[in-house]
């Protein structure tokens, strides 16, 4: 037999390429595997609507979580929008490898946080890949799935009690992070009391469920006004919040301007002001999702 | 990626690799056996799809940096968290941003070895020349 008649196969081939990319990929998902081995829960918070207060709330959840006793980390996979430094008041300073990885920032409640803005030159930097100017489609996807994984992976998060993820807005956003993280403990869906917001997190939860990925439940942000002169809170949007069937809504979170104004300026008032409508929904949120992680319900 | 030798039912070695600077690269393979050899040609589109899959092609592909897409592909970032390494001029960090992407990490980081043995705090395109003179990077 002439070797033209029976080429070898690509798997015959068993010396391996010279740069041995299987052997690269598969010390990529180990590295990932020992880094999430110190981390207990892991939760995404997601919308697929923009603008509906995703991050506020995950700022605020995970700051009274951590207020409550547990270990926190936040990590923003918003590459191209992050906001959780800000809102976790994070000093902007360099970074430092620590051991073998880059050591988190620190914000509010000591909640450790991974951002792509502490990765950017100053505060008003965008998020520029180098060679993605032309027909950036292409390779983007895959850059920005790696940035992720290197959050991940790469991040000196240390032993964590919950890792909280801040999704950005996109139906389709939980599909990479399933990808890295198949175990994944659970999702978090924010939605307001408006039609579009229902018909865009509805479809994000579908994809969710399809995946197989817990769903811890629903927060309704914004379900109603908080009047800053006389405390009561009134409607904010002119339909009623319909519920998301056999979804558990967890918490019902006023729009108050101070619980907005105070979080962007990166003093989640959770802890600023406790007794607040907003805070204590953020409490009810709370203790419902350690009754979720604690009691697998 | 994997090169045989049809004739002699050999694996290729990859001997050496060029980057023109134009985003093109080429990879040269030897068959160990009958020394025939063999170029990869990669047009720029290519060379970037090798590249946006982070992985280093190069034969001395060492055990990658924490956050080592985010570092050697994100246009502004924090200086370089590793430390007291060299820093880049502008056109020495240009000439290096036409270096194909996936050797371009091995590339830096002979760069950057060279110079911190010969202590220098920055690497312009004079050190470069001089470095690339003795290491034998050519167009790199
Ligand atoms: N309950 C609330 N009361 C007052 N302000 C709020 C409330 N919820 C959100 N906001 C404000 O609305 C703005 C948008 O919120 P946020 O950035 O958290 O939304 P998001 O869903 O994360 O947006 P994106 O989809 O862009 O990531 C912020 O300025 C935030 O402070
Ligand atoms: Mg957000
Ligand atoms: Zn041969």
């Amino acid at each position: 037999m002439s070797p033209s008649d029976r080429r070898r196969t690509y798997a015959e081939l068993t010396e391996g390429t010279a740069a041995d990319i299987a052997g690269q990929l598969a010390e990529r998902r180990q590295r990932l595997e020992r880094r999430l081995a110190g981390v207990r829960h892991t939760l995404a918070v997601l919308s697929g609507k923009g603008g509906v207060g995703k991050s506020l709330i995950a700022a605020n959840l995970a700051a009274c979580l951590a207020d409550q006793g547990a270990s926190v980390g936040v990590l923003d996979a918003d590459l191209n929008g992050p906001s959780m430094p800000r809102l976790l008041g994070v000093e902007r300073s360099s970074l430092r490898v620590e051991g073998d990885g880059i050591a988190p920032a620190v914000g509010a409640a000591a909640v450790k946080v991974m951002s792509m803005d502490l990765w950017l030159e100053g505060p008003d930097s965008p998020v520029r890949w180098r060679g993605t100017e032309s027909g950036s489609f292409l390779w983007r996807g895959t850059l920005e799935a790696n940035a992720l994984r290197e959050f991940l992976s790469d991040t000196a998060w240390g032993d964590l009690d919950y890792l909280i993820l801040d999704l950005p807005p996109g139906t389709d956003r939980i599909a990479p992070v399933h990808d890295l993280l198949p175990g994944l403990g659970g999702a978090l869906a924010v939605t307001i009391p408006s039609e579009l917001s229902r018909f865009v997190v509805s479809k994000s939860l579908t994809m969710v469920k399809e995946l197989g990925i817990p769903i811890v439940g629903y927060v309704e942000n914004m379900s109603g006004y908080l009047c800053p002169d006389c405390g009561r809170i009134g409607p904010l949007f002119s339909t009623e919040a319909a519920p998301f069937e056999g979804v558990p809504r967890l918490a019902a979170v006023p729009f108050d301007p101070r619980f907005g104004a105070e979080g962007d300026a990166g003093r989640p008032d959770v802890l600023g002001r406790p007794d607040a409508p907003a805070a204590r929904a953020v409490r009810d949120l709370a203790r419902a999702v350690r009754q979720f992680y604690e009691n697998g319900s | 990626m994997k090169f045989l030798c049809v004739d002699c039912d050999a694996q290729m070695k990859s001997v050496e690799s060029a980057a023109p600077g134009d985003g093109t690269m080429a990879i040269t393979f030897r068959c160990p056996n009958c020394d025939r050899q063999v170029a990869m040609l990669t047009n720029p589109m290519e060379t970037r799809m090798v590249d946006s899959l982070c992985v280093d092609l190069s034969d001395s592909a060492a055990e990658a940096q924490p956050f080592e897409s985010v570092r050697s592909h994100l246009e502004t970032r924090h200086p370089d968290p590793s430390g007291p390494d060299p820093v880049w001029s502008d056109e020495a960090e240009k000439r290096l941003g036409r270096v194909p992407g996936f050797v371009r990490g091995t590339v830096r980081k002979l760069y950057m070895e060279w110079a911190r043995e010969r202590g220098l705090s920055e690497i312009t395109l004079t050190v470069m020349d001089e470095a690339r003179a003795q290491l034998g990077i050519e167009e790199m």
